[in-house]
């Protein structure tokens, strides 16, 4: 639905007004379209003492890009992005230059600019090593808090053993950088392997894959189906017989084909593997995205209200990753992506259905991101904040008026920034990426 | 002069007679088969939808095949369809229709329309032109809408103002003019009467059901087995790749799963009431007036392999079958009874060779008439010209997940209804399954078909 004070405050008379007036200003996102370039202006590399060789192959990869990239900056320049290496952080005081060396360009980062720190996990590392490493979590989540203009600050974290020229690691800071991020912001997503490869075409990294896409009727799961269309995919799209009509439109638009299924049946995953095996030969993607909602406050729940939810948000997605895994029924390098939700992870006030089947959905992909390593593959989460969709159009003005404001980029997200982030979990330059739980929030305040 | 024909006669001269083997012979043509269906729920006259029309609704149940099937943006060799009732101005409906749809523009498509039948010749048609290597695939169709019927000016109305459009001089044009009288400008709504006799279908069964001596218990029996069926099915899933909801509506609008025959033995009879016997046809036993479309998808073995698509059924053979009725000689819906025996003598079968039998139920009546005239050794022998019974079948065959009196009939898309839900059906049921097909048609025409589980 329109964000109707977004609208006021970037255009016309109002945007004076609202500027006069020091209102907050919510930007227009800087959103993907295909041919767009990847930044909005050149890209400043700055690392820590002891990252030279990591940035280098950082900026290495950039100009691979066609970027224009510089290792120093002033105050006076203009950066469309500014990557901050700090893999080789030995002790929390190595932070301080590269971390003041960034504070004196960002005041030029470009509208739609974007901060991207790279790092290491603090696994079991020395005391001070951890230390900077767990620091820069804090800096960056203060950081992307600073930003404004629709400008977003995220983290690639580098596992054990992670080289940086892992595939995914290029793979994620494409992502990061691209418009296809819009919407994540304030987040750190670590890199567990080597896996994956770059795509022959970043505009097409889906060509010849063939995705599942359950809910696929209308909201973000038809505009999953849109983008992994776009992408190059082969698109199923999946929805309980009643939306079928709706289904079989978003089918026909993105040339794919309509598979009417409740979820929650018995056989759900033997007729997902029958339509799409005997069509294609193969199942390389799935996206467990349909979702419903009974709220009520946890004193007023019944059963009616508490089961079917935990049965279609959670349990389905179980059963049939379980038995496509069981049956052999995957690609060679598939990829699973559940839908979680902010509320999985911070909890909401009368969801307590919803919240135990979305953190169900987190434990359950962190939990079987072994089995899908195991048969080539990943399995994530996107957790999606407040996103513009019939479902939050629905929620009373002021309430809905609040939500929308509760994040760093002060609007709620748009459909295609969950399916965005979920395409770029599915390509097979997001290899690596396994076990994790991305957030597309807008830096929601609530949770991690 | 036609009295004497036999169907013997018409036997031997008749086309080669279709194989009933699973693949061609070589010298056969080649088989062409079901791949599926889809249609939208159908609604009751005046329903959901009051405010659609042919060209929507037939548009809406193509592109619930297209996305079922992964058609979008292709060619599909043709698309036949029909409506029975039919604005003018629809002369290309399926045409139309097509180009509203997510198939490619450059899909051809052309009209049939064969009253109750046209769904099935549709389906006739295009499994010919596969079959002789024409077309490789083809959608059939049939839509009908009696909420948004045609309705047309008198024809004294007319005539008078086709001469006011040839009218040259201000004189002629006034004289025109003159003629035209308040009654002219009472408009025609059409009806479900037949041209000859002027009776309505529904009279004409009551004047068969009463010769046949069928019951009210009978009736009533069937129609609600009908509902029961029908309702199991939805709530097994049958329908969740045969159906696409439309406009609000998920399951048949006509479909009464609580029926029963208690309750349908309260309705007043509205057909027959001025027969000397008592009237036993009532609104629950008889088709209501229905709005709806669906769509079947055929192909040869090659283009759906090609795909990966299913491959439910072949259409093994057909016939077209007319009855005498306006003299009198036999019921108006009867002439699936006098085309079946025809078919089976064709095909080497027998009535009891067949897994399951679809039989339309225009009305209860229809269906049990059709069945006595099988069991009866006189009608057989004397007006089918057969050396006795074709004997009786298997009731528990019969319609199992429904049929018209439950679904409803939108006279066009029955034949589609019919030929998806038979072909699901078959290859549920096994290799070598067979079917046997009867839709009856106003005019005292029928067409009847054979499917058999790819």
């Amino acid at each position: 639905m329109t964000d109707t004070y977004l609208n006021l405050v970037n255009t016309g008379f109002t945007k004076t007004l609202a500027q006069r007036l020091g209102l907050p200003r919510p930007a227009v996102l800087r959103r993907h379209r295909p041919g767009d370039p990847l930044v909005t202006g050149p890209v400043l590399v700055v690392h820590d003492a002891g990252s030279q060789a990591e940035a280098d192959a950082l900026a290495e990869q950039l100009l691979g890009w066609d970027l224009d990239v510089h290792r120093h900056g002033n105050r006076d320049d203009r950066f469309g992005a500014i990557l901050v290496v700090l893999t080789g952080a030995q002790a929390p005081a190595d932070l301080g230059a590269p971390l003041l060396t960034t504070g004196g360009v960002l005041r030029g980062l470009a509208p739609g600019g974007r901060v991207v720190t790279v790092s290491r996990a603090p696994g079991d590392a020395a005391p001070a090593v951890a230390a900077a490493r767990q620091g820069i979590d804090g800096v960056l989540r203060s950081l992307a808090k600073e930003l404004r203009r629709g400008a977003t600050g995220n983290g690639i974290v580098l596992g054990d053993g992670v080289e940086i020229d892992a595939p995914s690691v290029a793979g994620t800071l494409r992502f990061l950088l691209s418009g296809r991020s819009a919407f994540v912001d304030g987040q750190l997503l670590t890199i567990g392997s080597g896996a994956g490869e770059l795509p022959a075409d970043w505009e097409r990294p889906l060509e010849g894959q063939v995705a599942v896409v359950t809910g696929a009727a209308r909201g973000i799961g038809a505009e999953i189906a849109r983008t992994l269309a776009r992408d190059g995919a082969t698109v199923v799209a999946v929805d309980v017989p009643a939306a079928g009509d709706a289904l079989a439109a978003v089918a026909n638009e993105v040339h794919g084909s309509a598979l009417q299924l409740d979820v929650t049946r018995e056989d759900a995953a033997e007729r997902i593997t029958e339509h799409v095996r005997s069509r294609h030969g193969q199942l390389d993607l799935v996206i467990h995205n349909a979702g419903i909602l009974r709220d009520k406050l946890l004193a007023n729940m019944k059963p009616e209200t508490w089961d079917p939810v935990l049965a279609v948000n959670v349990t389905a997605p179980l059963r049939i990753t379980q038995a496509l895994l069981d049956g052999d029924q995957l690609g060679t390098a598939p990829r699973v992506v559940c839908l979680a939700s902010t509320s999985g992870i911070a909890g909401n006030r009368g969801q307590t259905n919803y919240a135990a089947s979305k953190a169900g959905v987190i434990g359950m992909v962190r939990a079987s991101a072994s089995a899908l390593e195991g048969a080539g593959g990943t399995i994530n989460a996107v957790a999606p904040g407040f996103i513009e969709t019939d479902m939050t159009a629905r929620i009373p003005f002021a309430t809905r008026e609040v939500a929308r404001r509760l994040n760093s980029l002060q609007q709620g997200g748009q459909p295609r920034d969950v399916a965005e982030a979920i395409a770029f979990l599915v390509s097979p330059q997001a290899g690596g990426v396994n076990g994790q739980v991305l957030r597309v929030c807008g830096q929601n305040m609530v949770g991690q | 002069m036609a009295a004497a024909r036999t169907p013997g006669s018409q036997t031997s001269s008749g086309p080669t007679p279709g194989s009933t083997g699973a693949g061609g012979d070589g010298s056969s043509p080649r088989r062409a088969v079901v791949v599926g269906g889809n249609r939208i729920p159908f609604a009751r006259s005046g329903g959901p939808y009051v405010r659609a029309s042919n060209q929507d609704m037939l548009t809406a149940a193509l592109d619930g095949l297209v996305a079922r099937f992964g058609l979008a943006g292709e060619r599909v060799g043709e698309v036949a369809a029909g409506a029975v009732l039919k604005h003018s101005k629809d002369f290309n409906l399926a045409r139309e229709s097509v180009l509203g749809s997510a198939l490619s523009p450059e899909t051809p498509a052309y009209d049939v329309q064969q009253a109750c039948a046209t769904g099935m010749e549709t389906v006739v048609g295009l499994t010919n032109k596969i079959r002789l290597g024409q077309i490789e695939s083809g959608i059939a169709g049939g839509v009908d809408s009696t909420s948004d019927a045609p309705i047309v000016v008198s024809d004294a109305l007319r005539t008078i103002l086709l001469d006011l459009s040839r009218a040259k001089t201000p004189q002629q044009k006034l004289k025109a003019v003159s003629r035209i009288r308040p009654g002219h400008l009472a408009p025609s709504a059409p009806t479900t009467g037949e041209p000859r006799t002027g009776l309505s279908m529904g009279e004409h069964q009551a004047l068969t059901t009463a010769a046949m001596g069928i019951t009210r218990e009978a009736q009533d029996e069937l129609a609600a087995a009908s509902h029961h069926r029908l309702a199991a099915a939805y709530d097994d899933g049958f329908f969740d790749d045969l159906l696409t909801p439309y406009r609000g509506l998920t399951r048949d609008a006509n479909l009464r799963a609580d029926t029963s025959v208690e309750k349908l033995a309260k309705l007043k009879p509205v057909f027959g009431k001025h027969l000397e016997t008592p009237a036993t046809m009532t609104a629950g036993n008889s088709t209501p007036l229905s709005d709806g479309a669906s769509t079947v998808l055929l192909a040869s073995d090659a283009w759906a392999a090609e795909r990966g698509l299913p491959v439910l059924a072949t259409v093994v053979d057909v016939e077209a079958g007319a009855v005498d009725f306006a003299h009198g000689r036999d019921g108006l819906l009867m002439a699936g009874a006098h085309a079946v025996p025809r078919l089976l003598a064709r095909n080497g079968l027998s009535l009891q060779d067949f897994d399951y039998y679809e039989i339309h139920e225009a009305f209860a009546a229809t269906v049990l008439c059709n069945l006595a005239i099988w069991e009866s050794e006189e009608y057989c022998r004397e007006r089918l010209g057969l050396d006795g019974a074709l004997g009786s079948i298997d009731r528990s065959k019969l319609n199992v997940h429904g049929s018209s009196l439950a679904a409803g009939h939108p006279f066009a898309a029955t034949g589609g209804r019919i030929v998806a839900t038979l072909a699901k059906q078959l290859t549920a049921k096994g290799p070598g399954s067979r079917g046997l097909i009867s839709v009856c048609a106003a005019g005292g025409q029928a067409v009847v078909a054979i499917l058999e589980a790819a």
